[in-house]
């Protein structure tokens, strides 16, 4: 087994298919009256958090406390930039605390492969920068996975800036690593260079060919960048609406990582609708992140 | 205190061996008497090398390095004269300033300090600094940079041009257009991709550079492009050069030998401005070197502390230090072809930074600045062992050939059996 | 597993068909001791417990014409000895729909030793529900037990060393083949 996750390039196509089925097991087990596990007892896990996002500590919370480790949160929003203190010492002192395992969300990329060359215990990205988010792709290819009963072959639309995206990096590794065929859709200012995928402007046309269509949230920050001119025209060239949603095929869902601009990158309908597995998700969410702690941390060190 | 010495069987740019004499600062044409023996079997002899491109942090980081420490670094690699750059703090923007780095660098007097001179105020990019007085100043600028930013302003950088061709000055523009590189971490291309970092586009050097050259071709000014990263830079210096417009260009060590994959650890080590590049670059730069279109390699050494760069990438200071390591990365991307050496890290430096008693034939009655080097060593970088105050070096655990054996400053060893002299 | 153990000296003690025999024997004490079978689960531990239930569930088929709810219940997250091994694999875990709650549990495994596997299958149907009572059979006691844990249903008691190891084979797990070989020790 890996011994921490940073990338989804990290994943095999055997070891992401083992955390797949470990998370399905996990997701039985979560049905059940008594959700916890013993697993992980006596096993500390540390949410190092440098930017605020509640569900993504939350999910990681719930996922290592039903598998009975010790969690500690450790919010250093802030902290890290010039003033405070530097993420070496952040790392010295969870070393000296003994964390079996820091769940790192950062601004900056790369932030977890530096700290893991500082601490013996696993690393395990939860978000950092414009890089990767690669537990996301995980619940992401398990939701996926349990709506249509398969991966392979499976044609993928990311939708909006993908360019600042890290859920759309870890899912077009892990999604190609499994074998579906990802298109990366937006206006050319937000589809980076070499992307890696296929690449269309044109969302219509993707539609009708689509098992999945994933919406990016888009900020409007953007705007301000010129990356497009405004909301609006944003919206009618890139959102998913429910017309849009009408030229997808029968059996193809709508997936967004969430948080959600209702009405800019989704249509409330859509959001709401029988295809959107956006609450799914979240459940998944656990259950992944169970799966990739109890086959990070379930084994000799 | 003046001494003698002979130099025995040293090879002159890679010639049969000869003796060098060496005699109240100058070579002379026979053995003075008491001469000391300095055993070159085996060695080469080049002139000092001189650095257009170093950065002495003094004032303001003396903890990274100071005009006397990396005045040793510069002794230890070969170097017998370097241009400090200006964004210190307070800035070289003054008379004031650039005369203290240059009196500090007298007081060392490892290698002759020539401080340069910040274009602008505070390098702010809005207003002209007193070129002029730092011109007549006891340091005697000539060269002016803005280097950390670019006098991106074209009319700021077409006054500049201008103006310092009243002493024949030269401007040494850090081209990137700084609208194209907001948050840019590193080289723009599929490795930024991939790791998620901001890219630094390479049309953001390369059309600042456009714009200079005919800036400076419609002024009649020089102008000097520090730290070329780019094939498509090349290209534009090439088109102006056949033009003849009065331009140079310097390239470092570091984008002759390294490529963008190494961002791929995350190690800011391999964080530098400009970025390293892909190796499609670097073959483009090792052929303009060769070639001519770009004409120096320069250091642009810069030193940070150990706290700048053990920590994030986005938020470590960009830079590499390179004065120790630049002839060998050099020796190692050109080989053998000494006279080149010396023409691209010795002669041209000195004659674009003016400095008059540099680059120069190792002949008698010239001034006994030299270096002399063992090509058949090899050596493993390690960052504990430099005599620079910092560390961030690129090229630790690397094995780079040739050796600095002995550097002389004027007749005086700086650098004598490997070691400092002061 | 299913590694060929050739190079050491290797017996066979039980044949297919003495499995075949000894299940039998085990379908009828089942159905004796617990008056045929009414409220009863069988629940086998992955790898070879799961097989093992359905073969003894279809023989008390056979013989009475009762058909008793057979699942699985894996029990790799709640064993002691995680850190002593790689990460494991997790088996599957399948509750008969009828649940388990105020029924009989019957486990299913294929080998009992120490009994820290019955431990962490004790956890675990605690965390699934509360069965009325807890059995267990075992197609092969090979003694050696760290905690006070026993079979009330034993295929064959085979006495070892502790540097012995058994094999069990299941067609439906092993190639067809159906054997128990014990393997190892001082030859």
């Amino acid at each position: 087994m890996i011994k921490h996750l940073l990338s989804a390039a990290d994943l095999d196509a055997d070891t992401a298919t083992l955390i797949l089925d470990t998370a399905g097991e996990m997701a039985a087990l979560a049905e059940r009256e008594v959700k916890k596990l013993p697993t992980l007892r006596g096993r500390t896990v540390v949410n190092l958090f440098y930017e605020d996002s509640t569900r993504t500590r939350i999910s990681f919370e719930a996922a290592a406390k039903r598998l009975s480790a010790d969690v500690i949160n450790f919010s250093a929003k802030g902290s890290s930039v010039s003033k405070g203190e530097s993420l070496k010492d952040t790392a010295l002192t969870l070393q000296a605390m003994g964390a079996d395992a820091v769940v790192i969300r950062h601004p900056a990329s790369g932030a977890p492969d530096r700290l893991s060359s500082w601490v013996d215990g696993s690393v395990i990205n939860a978000g950092d920068g414009t890089h990767e988010h690669p537990t996301q792709a995980l619940l992401d290819a398990y939701t996926m996975r349990s709506r249509l009963g398969k991966l392979d072959g499976l044609n993928v639309a990311i939708v909006g800036d993908v360019l600042h995206s890290r859920v759309a990096r870890s899912n077009v590794l892990l999604l190609t690593t499994l074998g579906a065929k990802v298109t990366l859709v937006g206006p050319p200012t937000l589809i980076p260079l070499s992307p890696g995928a296929a690449v269309s402007y044109d969302l219509d046309s993707v539609l009708p060919g689509a098992d999945v269509v994933m919406m990016l949230r888009v900020q409007t920050e953007r705007m301000q960048d010129s990356y497009f001119p405004s909301a609006r025209e944003y919206s009618r060239r890139y959102g998913l609406d429910a017309a849009r949603m009408r030229r997808l095929p029968e059996h193809a869902i709508v997936m967004h990582p969430g948080p959600m601009n209702r009405g800019m990158e989704i249509a409330p309908e859509v959001a709401d609708s029988k295809r959107s597995t956006i609450v799914e998700q979240v459940a998944n969410g656990v259950s992944a992140r169970m799966a990739v702690l109890y086959l990070l941390l379930g084994g000799k060190a | 205190m003046t001494s003698s010495y002979v130099i025995r069987g040293a090879s002159i740019l890679g010639a049969s061996p000869a003796d060098l004499f060496v005699s109240d600062g100058v070579l002379v044409d026979s053995a003075p008497s008491n001469a000391e023996v300095v055993e070159a079997d085996g060695l080469v002899a080049l002139p000092g090398l001189v650095d257009l491109h170093t950065h002495l942090r003094e004032p303001g980081r003396e903890d990274a390095e100071t005009v006397e420490t990396g005045s040793r670094a510069a002794a230890m690699g070969g170097y017998t004269a370097v241009c400090a750059m200006a964004n210190t703090s307070p800035v070289a923007d003054t008379a004031g300033v650039v005369e203290q780095v240059w009196r500090l660098g007298r007081e060392a007097g490892l290698v002759d300090v020539q401080p340069i001179g910040a274009v602008t105020v505070g390098l702010a990019g809005k207003q002209l600094a007193e070129l002029g007085a730092m011109a007549a100043s006891a340091a005697s600028v000539r060269i002016f940079s803005d280097d950390g930013s670019c006098v991106a302003d074209p009319r700021l950088m077409r006054r500049a041009l201008e103006y310092v061709k009243a002493f024949d000055g030269i401007i040494a523009q850090h081209a990137e257009e700084p609208r194209l590189t907001e948050g840019a971490q590193m080289h723009e291309g599929e490795v930024s991709t991939r790791l998620g970092l901001t890219g630094w586009p390479a049309v953001a050097e390369e059309a600042i550079i456009a714009r200079d050259v005919l800036l400076a071709e419609h002024v009649g000014s020089r102008l000097h492009v520090c730290h070329v990263s780019t094939a498509g830079s090349v290209e534009v210096l090439r088109q102006a050069k056949a033009r003849g417009v009065r331009v140079t260009a310097e390239v470092t060590p570091h984008h002759l030998l390294l490529t963008d994959e190494l961002a791929a650890s995350y190690d800011p080590v391999f964080k530098v401005n400009p970025p390293l590049r892909t190796a499609k670059d670097v073959e483009a730069l090792r052929a303009a070197l060769i070639e001519g279109v770009i004409d120096i390699v320069a250091t642009d050494h810069a030193p940070h502390a150990v706290e700048d760069k053990e920590c994030e990438w986005a938020y470590a200071r960009p830079g590499m230090v390179g004065l120790e390591t630049a002839l060998p990365v050099v020796l190692s991307v050109l080989g053998e072809q000494w006279d080149l050496i010396a023409d691209r890290m010795s002669r041209t430096p000195a004659r674009i930074a003016g400095l008059s008693s540099h680059g120069l034939s190792l002949r008698p009655g010239e001034p006994a600045n030299l270096t002399l080097v063992d090509p058949a060593a090899r050596r493993v970088v390690d960052p504990s062992g430099l005599t620079s105050k910092s560390r961030n070096t690129p090229y630790a655990g690397t094995t780079l050939p040739g050796r600095i054996v002995a550097t002389f400053l004027r007749g005086e060893p700086t650098v004598l059996d490997g070691k400092a002299q002061k | 597993m299913a590694s060929p153990h050739a190079q050491k000296t290797a017996r066979t003690v039980l044949s297919a068909a003495d499995i075949q025999r000894v299940v039998d024997r085990m379908a009828h004490q089942i159905l004796e001791k617990t008056s045929g079978a009414t409220g009863t689960v069988l629940l086998g531990i992955p790898t070879r417990g799961v097989p093992l239930a359905h073969r003894l569930a279809g023989r008390i088929h056979a013989f009475e014409d009762i058909d008793v709810p057979v699942g699985s219940l894996d029990i790799t997250l709640y064993r002691d000895d995680l850190r002593l091994h790689a990460t494991r694999a997790l088996g599957k875990t399948e509750i008969p729909g009828s649940g388990i709650d105020g029924r009989r549990v019957i486990l299913i495994d294929d080998v009992l030793f120490s009994g820290r596997t019955v431990r962490a299958a004790l956890d675990a149907i605690n965390d699934v529900g509360r069965p009325s009572s807890v059995q267990l059979a075992v197609l092969v006691d090979r003694g050696h037990r760290q905690l006070p844990i026993r079979a009330d249903y034993v295929g064959k008691n085979i006495p070892t060393a502790l540097d012995e190891s058994v094999r069990v084979s299941l067609a439906e797990t092993d190639d067809g083949v159906d054997e128990v070989k014990l393997t190892g020790g001082p030859r």
